[in-house]
């Protein structure tokens, strides 16, 4: 692969899904690309498609119109190449300790087996923290604990990319800012590439390198910007913070505008 | 307000309160941090330990209200059952015809269970499967067993081949209809986790959805267990002896005929006790070592 052909190429997507009784388009003709080691990031309000956006990487939705490609290959379903980390606290299977369900993952997807499949899941979770609860139940761990199984597991799979749904916006306020943190730690121990969704401008300009804007129903891109370095000071945050917030709610004023 | 505090209200942002600050006291300092339970609080929390006294609780009343009525052909005491129990257990071939029924049992439970996850996986693998499974459980669930046995006594003859094929019919729907409702139960977060790890087809049902749907299935072997057995003892007390040798249900008849009510009791007795065994033994095991351990279900 040359150097400067993406990783990843989403050219003009168009989503739908069908409800009960309506088809909702849920994003339309999005364009992006994800370059190797890019922390990007998928920003907006809810009802921007976004989520679905996500699904659509990972295969689990076929575009109606436009095309995803990976490494060149077109995407048509889920993978262990494209692994996903999930909101919801249930995507461990709890029928499987902390360790066995990094495993798992390796071997049911073939990429390891045996002593191998193990020490990798042990390198994995030793990074984020969790060797004493090696032996632990899901059930027994807390909600953080939980995400950072699973965000071992995605890792430990060394996908291509790294998808994940919102991983932290169902932890409370400090365990989500602790796991932003320890992210961003990993991050520097591998440089893995990760498409990451939020609708928190602040964890997106914190966690991400390159941030796509999605305005809501449809989902369409209004911008792809840079986030700040990471250690550049608290004021240029916040003015990119309301830059952000400026760009994605002048909509909704002038709706409400409209009906006066 | 129509009464007036004391003095005027006070609100908060009037005035300016201390801010506190304090030292933490060190946990070595607290009495009790963490202390066991008394022994009389530990017995109480073994489960065995509440159903045995609920158990002698039972056999106690029993004891009582028998001496009370005092007439053995309608209620023999728990004490002559309990004889009676024994003596058919040495010497009247109580646990030969136990282990008769038991065998016809299993039979019947595993021809259920294997034609039951048959059904099921048509049942998740096509939208047909799944109209085929509903029509069919809503059709046969509710017809009793026992009322297929004069069919099934035609059709497979005085023997086995019909007492199997009505245990087949009750076990079958029972587990099927929660095996598959445990499917449908299971999350979607959980389906998209094994779809990514490219699990497909069988692979996908066995190490994702049926472990997944555990609880449900666990659920659905108990009843239709119980179901079984009902089923094999009515169907043994109708239609008696099968091949030679009868099982309990016949034990039960034949003692009822020769007036042995102590016996009749003793065979009702055995029933029980097995279905205690099998209920508190064998599924709780199970249970103790897939759902509970998994936290599945508390």
């Amino acid at each position: 692969m040359e150097a400067n052909t993406p990783l990843l190429d989403v050219k003009g997507v168009t989503l739908q899904y069908k409800t009960k009784d309506h088809l909702v388009t849920a994003t339309y003709r999005v364009d992006f690309q994800v370059l190797r080691s890019d922390r990007f990031i998928l920003l907006g309000p809810s009802g921007c498609g976004k989520s679905t956006l996500l699904k659509a990487v990972g295969g689990y939705m076929t575009p109606v119109e436009g095309e995803i490609r990976l490494k060149g290959q077109k995407v048509t379903k889920p993978g262990p190449d494209r692994m996903m980390v999930f909101q919801e606290f249930d995507q461990l299977l709890p029928w499987k300790t902390v360790k066995e369900n990094v495993m798992f993952a390796l071997t049911a997807s073939g990429k390891l087996s045996g002593k191998a499949a193990e020490e990798k899941a042990l390198e994995y979770i030793n990074k984020v923290n969790l060797t004493k609860f090696a032996d632990s139940f899901p059930h027994t761990l807390s909600g953080g604990m939980k995400q950072r199984v699973a965000i071992a597991r995605g890792m430990a799979m060394e996908p291509d990319v790294l998808l994940m749904d919102e991983p932290f916006a169902a932890l409370d306020a400090l365990t989500r800012r602790k796991m932003q943190d320890e992210l961003l730690q990993l991050w520097d121990d591998t440089h893995f590439t990760v498409l990451f969704v939020t609708h928190s401008i602040a964890e997106a300009i914190k966690i991400g390198n390159r941030i796509l804007l999605l305005s809501p129903h449809p989902g369409q891109v209004k911008a792809e910007m840079n986030s700040l370095p990471r250690q550049s000071d608290g004021e240029l945050a916040q003015a990119l913070e309301r830059k952000i917030h400026d760009m994605l709610f002048v909509d909704a004023v002038e709706e409400e505008g409209a009906h006066v | 307000m129509s009464e007036p505090m004391s003095g005027p209200m006070v609100l908060g942002s009037d005035v300016l309160r201390p801010e506190v600050y304090r030292d933490q006291v060190d946990s070595s300092a607290f009495g009790v941090v963490q202390k066991p339970l008394s022994t009389w609080e530990r017995i109480y929390n073994q489960p065995a330990v509440r159903k045995v006294f609920i158990l002698i609780m039972l056999a106690t009343l029993w004891e009582i209200y028998a001496r009370l009525l005092n007439n053995a052909l309608l209620f023999p005491t728990f004490g002559s059952t309990i004889e009676a129990f024994f003596e058919a257990l040495v010497s009247g071939g109580l646990l030969g015809k136990a282990w008769t029924s038991i065998k016809v049992l299993l039979i019947g439970y595993s021809a259920g269970i294997a034609l039951a996850a048959l059904l099921t996986v048509v049942a998740i693998t096509s939208r047909f499967g799944t109209d085929l499974l509903e029509t069919l459980t809503s059709m046969f669930n509710p017809l009793p067993a026992i009322a297929l046995l004069p069919l099934a006594l035609i059709w497979f003859g005085l023997g086995t081949g019909s007492l199997v094929f009505v245990l087949i019919h009750s076990v079958l729907w029972a587990v099927a209809l929660n095996t598959h409702s445990g499917f449908l139960s299971v999350s979607n977060t959980m389906r998209m986790v094994g779809r990514n790890y490219g699990l497909r087809g069988l692979s996908y049902v066995g190490r994702i959805l049926i472990p997944a749907a555990f609880p449900s299935i666990l659920t659905g072997l108990k009843i239709g267990w119980a179901f079984a057995w009902r089923t094999l003892i009515a169907a043994e007390l109708v239609f008696g002896v099968s091949s030679g040798s009868g099982g309990l249900g016949w034990f039960i008849y034949e003692n009822k005929n020769q007036l042995e009510i102590p016996n009749v009791f003793a065979g009702l007795f055995t029933v029980i006790v097995i279905g205690l065994l099998v209920e508190n033994v064998i599924f709780r095991t199970i249970e103790t070592k897939t759902v509970r351990k998994w936290g599945m279900q508390s």
